[in-house]
């Protein structure tokens, strides 16, 4: 009979996949080595697994159409669902280390382009850990936009190495943005949100957008209302801290 | 992780490194540092100043010469890096690493080392003005992965480090490198397993140098550092004849252990596991491809190279094999070393006997520790670094199902205990 009797993971009022069945543990070690499939390069990234529609044939895709936002630590995916519609023209695909949360989000995101013929053909998601493979995904000024929502506040100090902002990452982040690129963090934890802004300032490649700037982003809005996360701390009143920077050419230009 | 045996963890295998002109010749075998002086023929007598009983007290993971052989560099599990000049062989500089210390580089310039620990943090340190303590500073970092082998381009533009994650990062040099290496060149992406060494070959229409990296997964590859490019794959193990067609009857049982440019760059010497000998490659600088050229077997004795030196204008290559320390073998620290001569073009590779090394009976007395070694020993020690090999470099797969029960068996211990 209908698809919903078969897999009693998808609503049958809403057709959307249940969050239930896919509960995972709360925090993944990043740092423990991985049991999933790693592109090896850029080149390598199966175009038309993610967008089937936009690249039909395997094999021979369209090499002028890139990924260019990325959603780092996506969670349930709520941000690349409203990320979809405003960029209908840009690729976009979330990138998640919890094995179920992943297969969560692409249930939706199949859900979607099924209720809606024609859209969320432009968004994806992939079960991988950034901090490790980023550049297996990415090449050298690919992105334009790179997204850091609520990410695991790893409070321990000797856990900082663990937290998916830090100064070196950033150089693997200042890689793969353009320049003029920008990176979007936000989270309700004060003392994670000092740390990601104090990394950001302190790196030669990255500067803060202005206020005017931040003001005349559409995305800005979203970094608190579109996701999940962002919806619970709302729900719950609580303040978040949110750092917006732009990939530049650094100073000190290797002669 | 941590339910490894730690024996197999622990045998460090012997190393080799060759002074550009000649001049010396340095084996690092377990914490031993024993260096030749070719051009006094005897033994260099190494000195530190410092008060330390040892110049190292555990394995030695790295060795190499730099700065046109101006210097040396010592490093490894006892977390030291220690900094030599080739003049006098006295120790000039003593750096702490907080951790275990993977590979090291001298830049051309003499200027600075770089030495990367076990958590793929890789460190730099000022050389200008010399003193006894240097304080590292962080330079660059992979993320949690080991970082097999650290090279400075000829030109000095990039550090290029490799890893185990198949990884290969080039990073500009900034004139400032205290301050950290933040802007990244390339990635040279294309190894599915390991990569274990890098080297550079130049030539006139290339003075900046191409890269070649060896890996896990058999093959040797020649790069564009600016862009990352791939330009040649060479399956040595394959090309060589010592794999099927189809593929891999013993797995990782062909992974490349080192590569050695000779005859400036014409010319590439491949160690392989299980290979008594090497592959030659030539590199061809214009068209830029690899090919292999020849196998160049070593005969009437158990030898598989674990490290390759060779300086640049000669066309001779040294090759090392030992290992730290073996359970139950009487040889505390086991070391080999054999020399390859008339490397060249035309003429056919001699591997030398013992009597017509460079340095003669005197210089293997040196560098292995006695003149002569029992055969049957060398064997072992190449099995036991291949297994060393695999545990510190290639990925466990856990079939999901045995994951989750490891899981369990943890918690229950955690548990009980
Ligand atoms: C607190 S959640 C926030 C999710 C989402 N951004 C939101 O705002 O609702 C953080 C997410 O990051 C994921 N994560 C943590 N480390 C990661 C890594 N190294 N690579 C990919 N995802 C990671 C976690 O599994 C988790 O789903």
């Amino acid at each position: 009979m209908s698809e919903t009797e078969v897999n009693p993971t998808i609503s049958k009022s809403t057709g959307l996949p249940r969050k239930r069945f896919y509960r995972a543990r709360a925090h993944s070690n990043p740092l423990s080595d991985s049991h999933f499939p790693v592109p090896i390069s850029p080149s390598h990234v199966d175009y038309s697994f993610h967008y089937p529609q936009l690249f039909p044939s395997s094999g021979q895709a369209d090499s002028s159409k890139r990924i260019q936002f990325a959603d780092v630590g996506c969670g349930f995916g709520g941000l690349l669902i409203s990320l979809s519609t405003l960029f209908p023209e840009t690729l976009m695909i979330g990138m998640e280390l919890r094995d179920k949360v992943t297969e969560y989000v692409k249930e939706r995101i199949s859900s979607l382009r099924v209720a809606n013929p024609g859209q969320y053909q432009n968004v994806s998601v992939v079960r991988t850990n950034s901090m490790k493979y980023i550049p297996n995904y990415f090449g050298k000024g690919q992105l334009s936009k790179m997204f850091f929502l609520f990410p695991d506040p790893h409070f321990k100090e000797k856990n900082h190495r663990r937290r998916v902002i830090s100064p070196f990452l950033l150089d693997e982040y200042a890689y793969v943005l353009e320049v003029g690129g920008i990176i979007y963090t936000i989270t309700d934890v004060e003392e994670l949100g000092d740390w990601m802004k104090s990394c950001l300032e302190n790196h030669p490649m990255f500067e803060a957008l202005t206020r005017k700037e931040l003001v005349a982003d559409p995305v800005v809005e979203l970094l608190s209302s579109a996701t999940e996360e962002g919806q619970k701390v709302a729900r719950n009143g609580g303040q978040t801290f949110q750092a917006v920077f732009r990939r530049i050419v650094p100073s000190d230009q290797p002669s | 992780m941590d339910s490894e045996p730690k024996k197999d963890v622990e045998v460090a295998p012997a190393l080799i490194a060759v002074h550009p002109d000649q001049c010396s010749v340095a084996v690092a075998v377990g914490q031993h540092l024993r260096v030749f002086d070719l051009a006094a023929g005897d033994a260099a007598s190494l000195t530190d100043d410092s008060d330390a009983v040892a110049f190292h007290t555990d394995n030695i993971r790295a060795i190499c010469f730099g700065a046109k052989g101006k210097l040396f560099v010592s490093a490894g599990d006892d977390k030291t890096v220690k900094v030599w000049s080739t003049q006098s062989w006295r120790c000039i500089t003593t750096v702490s690493s907080e951790k275990r210390v993977s590979a090291v580089a001298i830049s051309n310039d003499g200027n600075f080392v770089c030495f990367a620990d076990k958590f793929g943090l890789v460190w730099i340190v000022d050389l200008d003005p010399p003193s006894r303590d240097k304080k590292p500073s962080p330079l660059l970092s992979h993320y949690c992965s080991i970082i097999t082998s650290l090279e400075f381009s000829p030109d000095g533009r990039f550090i290029l480090s490799a890893d185990r994650d198949f990884k290969i990062r080039v990073t500009n040099l900034p004139n400032k490198p205290l301050n950290g290496a933040h802007q990244i060149q390339s990635f040279c992406l294309g190894h599915s397993e390991f990569v274990s060494c890098l080297a550079f070959v130049q030539g006139q229409e290339c003075p900046e140098g191409l890269l070649l990296s060896g890996s896990g997964d058999s093959t040797v590859r020649l790069w564009n550092v600016d862009s990352g490019a791939l330009f040649d794959t060479c399956e040595v193990a394959l090309k060589a004849g010592l794999l099927e067609d189809n593929g891999k009857a013993e797995e990782h049982g062909h992974a490349v252990t080192d590569i050695c440019t000779v005859l400036d760059g014409l010319l590439v010497a491949v160690a392989i596991q299980s290979l008594q000998g090497i592959i030659l490659l030539s590199c061809n600088v214009s068209e830029k491809t690899l090919s292999v050229t020849k196998v160049v077997s070593v005969v009437g004795e158990a030898f598989v190279p674990t490290c390759l030196g060779s300086s640049p204008s000669t066309g001779k290559l040294w090759m090392v094999t030992g290992v730290s320390s073996l359970p139950g073998c009487s040889y505390p620290a086991l070391a080999r070393v054999r020399v390859i001569s008339d490397i060249d073009i035309e003429q056919e590779p001699v591997v030398l006997g013992d009597d017509n090394i460079p340095g003669g009976e005197k210089l293997l007395e040196t560098l292995q520790g006695t003149a002569s070694v029992d055969d049957n020993a060398f064997l072992a020690a190449a099995e036991a670094v291949k297994t060393a090999m695999c545990h510190l470099l290639i990925k466990k797969q856990y079939p999901s199902e045995n994951r989750e029960s490891r899981k369990k068996c943890r918690n229950d211990r955690k548990l009980k205990g």
